[in-house]
């Protein structure tokens, strides 16, 4: 499954473990949302980056603690008619300010990204290798937003106030 | 009239060419029928018993006159030269051929008019009163809002994928012609105190399977908060919303298993913390908006000119004026309701030409503009006193003169077996039969206002659990059986009818409804009780006596 990192098809330096595989030595882990916050305190000692995979069903509120000192928060579109992990993601970039990499797992295809890069998400493990290539073309689909997000995209409600006044200087 | 502007109309053009792309890639297999499903459904585009079903959004019932003749351009172009209005202020087409769609959306985006969201598990078409903007003593117009909400929830990277679709409706009047009470979210525009625009706002309509009328969530909610009170109800459905059953992923469920009041403090709770963000509305923004709707220059007309007085003794006319037009909010002008129920034709079909037509008539007299409402009716909604005599003679022409509005025969019906692929029963021919049983208009006009709601199955796109009298089809070991409920309602006092009793097969039910109908006539007090007040007074029993006592 290709990983699309800041825009560009990525290699993966996190290793997925399960929620008994052993701890490898050093090197970044991605680990389930239940081992995270049951070992917390040992992983996040090791060297080596940790992250989370966080499923779309647990309150986001529980991560809260460790947002500091996370790497990477996986969340989960299991299906891609399943929405809820959207509103994880704004909530993590918006209300509690995360700023570390937000990545799209499950069920990613291209006619998502949009959606998905102005939830806040900046790391994308794609299905299918051509949509992975179709990355920059997908996400550059849209250049008007109505409904402001966290991801800072002017609104056309916005830019209509500035083409306003930017003619009301002229005149 | 709204006014797209180019920031608008880029965003359509982006849409429709990103739904080019899909329909290009579905068309070579490199997407799968369950992956391209979710894509067109959000565009508007089901797979029906026949071929592809396309569904057009009217945001809030509102079409100017060279949108209604692009409307009748795909309908001649791409299909059989007819389209279907519904009960949710669109317009399908039954025809069209999938690797067309993508040209038939182009041809409409040159108008303004779009197929986003008006299908798939979003956030659907905002839907308002068809009198909106003239209608006598409402509170301001409510498209402006509509409006607001419209381009908030269009392309939502959150709400996209809900649980199921969502559906906001909005009144700024009395008396409710936007039928709130059954939809997900529904809006009251009213003032406060201070005379500040604000909203009640309901929530947990809807009909279907399991139909439930809408809850008061909050007393008043500022229009400048509006937009960040949906995102948290939005939300807090778009988390605790149930998944596991389709059935049961309305949002009406999820406020039934919480109960309202710990579905409303969860919406609280959310809603503080996003009420002060870029969510909240300043009045510049409001002004932009409704700077961008403009109203006709009415001239100054007489209360009562000549050109009436003279119709009025014409009582084809006077039948149709009666039934047809409404007060206006402009002293000399009328809104006038154009039935597309004519006797023993589809409910809600126009054809190609009738639309072309009809867009001539509203250049001609009623300032460009057309609205389209629940009832599956059109209006045109500025026309000058003097001008209905007129008009009347040229909607005659075009069999768009039927003087039944809210009349027996003024039927909303799905378009069930004869075109559903989710159907059980026929809906059509027993509305067409209906309407002949009842053609008579003086019997219609002692009945007075009644409303027959017919829906194919229990998904409810009829509407019949609100209709004065609803016929609900369901199958019963291979055969067509209706259930009929009486005494329901879609307005501001909205209630669900009751069944009368068991299901009686297709060619009973019309013989079922006169009976319904003598009692009435039979148990009225006086001739001024509704068909519905009788229902109120006496409840089904007469009528269930009635109509099964010889059964
Ligand atoms: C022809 C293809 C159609 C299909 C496949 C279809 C499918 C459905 C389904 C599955 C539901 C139930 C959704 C739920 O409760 O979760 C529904 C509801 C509804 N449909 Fe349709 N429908 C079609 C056509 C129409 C037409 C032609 C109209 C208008 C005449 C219409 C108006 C409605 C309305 C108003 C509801 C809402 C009932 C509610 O509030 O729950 N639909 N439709
Ligand atoms: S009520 Fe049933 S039969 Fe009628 S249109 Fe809806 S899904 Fe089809």
């Amino acid at each position: 499954m290709p990983l699309v990192n800041g825009g560009k098809i990525a290699d993966d330096s996190f290793v997925k473990l399960a929620v008994d595989t052993p701890l490898p030595e050093g090197g970044d882990i991605l680990v389930p949302a239940e081992r995270f916050v049951g070992e917390a305190e040992a992983l996040l000692k090791r060297a080596g980056k940790v992250g989370v995979i966080w499923p779309n069903n647990r309150d986001i509120d529980e991560l809260v603690p460790y947002l500091g000192k996370v790497a990477a928060i996986a969340l989960v579109f299991p299906t891609f008619r399943d929405g809820r992990a959207y509103s994880q993601a704004r909530l993590l970039r918006e209300r509690y300010n995360y700023r570390g990499e937000l990545r799209a797992t499950g069920q990613v295809l291209r006619d998502q990204f949009v959606f998905m890069l102005r939830a806040g998400f900046d790391s994308f493990e794609v299905k299918k290798q051509a949509d992975a290539e179709a990355f920059m073309q997908s996400a550059k689909r849209y250049s008007v937003f109505y409904q402001p997000t966290g991801d800072g995209r002017i609104t056309a409600l916005h830019r209509r106030m500035q083409l306003r006044h930017s003619e009301g200087v002229g005149t | 009239m709204y006014a797209y502007d180019e920031i608008d109309r880029t965003l359509v053009n982006e849409r429709v060419s990103e739904f080019r792309d899909q329909v290009k890639r579905r068309l070579s297999g490199e997407l799968t029928e369950d992956e391209f499903k979710m894509l067109r459904l959000q565009n508007g585009v089901y797979l029906q018993l026949h071929a592809y079903m396309f569904r057009v959004a009217i945001p809030y019932g509102t079409l100017a006159t060279k949108q209604l003749r692009a409307l009748a351009h795909v309908a001649r172009k791409y299909d059989r030269g007819y389209g279907h209005f519904t009960t949710r202020q669109n317009i399908q087409f039954n025809w069209i051929k999938l690797a067309e769609l993508p040209d038939a959306l182009e041809d409409l985006s040159k108008v303004g008019i779009h197929a986003m969201q008006t299908s798939g598990n979003n956030m659907r078409n905002v839907t308002s009163d068809q009198w909106a903007g003239v209608a006598p003593g409402e509170i301001e117009d409510p498209r402006i809002w509509s409006e607001l909400i419209r381009q908030h929830t269009t392309l939502h990277p959150e709400f996209s994928f809900l649980p199921r679709k969502f559906k906001i409706a909005i009144t700024a009047s009395d008396h409710d012609r936007a039928a709130i009470k059954i939809h997900d979210i529904g809006l009251r525009l009213i003032k406060n105190e201070k005379g500040e625009t604000g909203f009640e706002v309901l929530v947990g309509g809807g009909l279907g399977r399991t139909p439930f009328i809408a809850k008061t969530i909050k007393h008043f909610v500022h229009g400048r908060d509006i937009l960040s009170y949906i995102e948290a109800i939005l939300r807090v459905y778009n988390q605790y919303g149930r998944r596991d059953n389709i059935y049961k992923a309305r949002i009406k469920i999820l406020v039934h298993e919480l109960g309202i009041e710990k579905f409303s403090r969860e919406v609280e709770e959310e809603w503080q913390h996003i009420r002060n963000s870029s969510l909240q509305i300043d009045d510049e923004v409001i002004e932009d908006i409704r700077s961008r709707f403009t109203y006709p220059a009415y001239e100054k007309l007489p209360h009562m000119p000549d050109e009436l007085r003279q119709a009025a003794a014409d009582p084809d006319f006077e039948a149709w004026r009666k039934n047809s037009v409404a007060p206006h909010k402009v002293q000399g002008y009328s809104i006038v309701t154009i039935s597309l129920k004519p006797i023993g034709k589809p409910p809600g079909d126009a054809t190609a030409e009738q639309m072309d037509a009809l867009a001539d008539l509203a250049d001609k007299y009623s300032f460009g503009e057309i609205r389209v409402g629940h009832e599956q009716n059109l209006a045109l909604p500025h026309v000058a006193k003097r001008d209905l005599p007129a008009l009347w003679k040229a909607l005659d022409k075009l069999d768009l003169a039927t003087p039944n509005v809210n009349l027996i025969t003024d039927i909303i019906a799905c378009p069930g077996l004869d075109y559903c692929s989710l159907a059980n029963a026929r809906s059509i021919p027993i509305a067409q039969e209906l309407t002949r049983r009842f053609a008579n208009h003086e019997l219609a006009n002692l009945i007075g206002r009644l409303h027959i709601n017919i829906s194919g199955c229990i998904n409810a796109c009829g509407h019949h659990h609100v209709g004065h009298i609803g016929i609900l089809g369901v199958e019963k070991n291979g055969e067509e059986v209706y259930q009929i409920t009486i005494g329901g309602r879609a307005d501001e006092s909205a209630a669900l009818g009751n069944l009368i009793g068991p299901g009686v097969k297709f060619d009973e039910v019309a013989d079922v409804v006169e009976d319904i109908v003598e009692a009435y006539l039979a148990l009225r007090e006086r001739p001024e009780e509704l068909f519905m007040d009788t229902v109120k007074r006496l409840g089904v029993e007469p009528f269930k006596e009635r109509v099964y006592a010889t059964r």
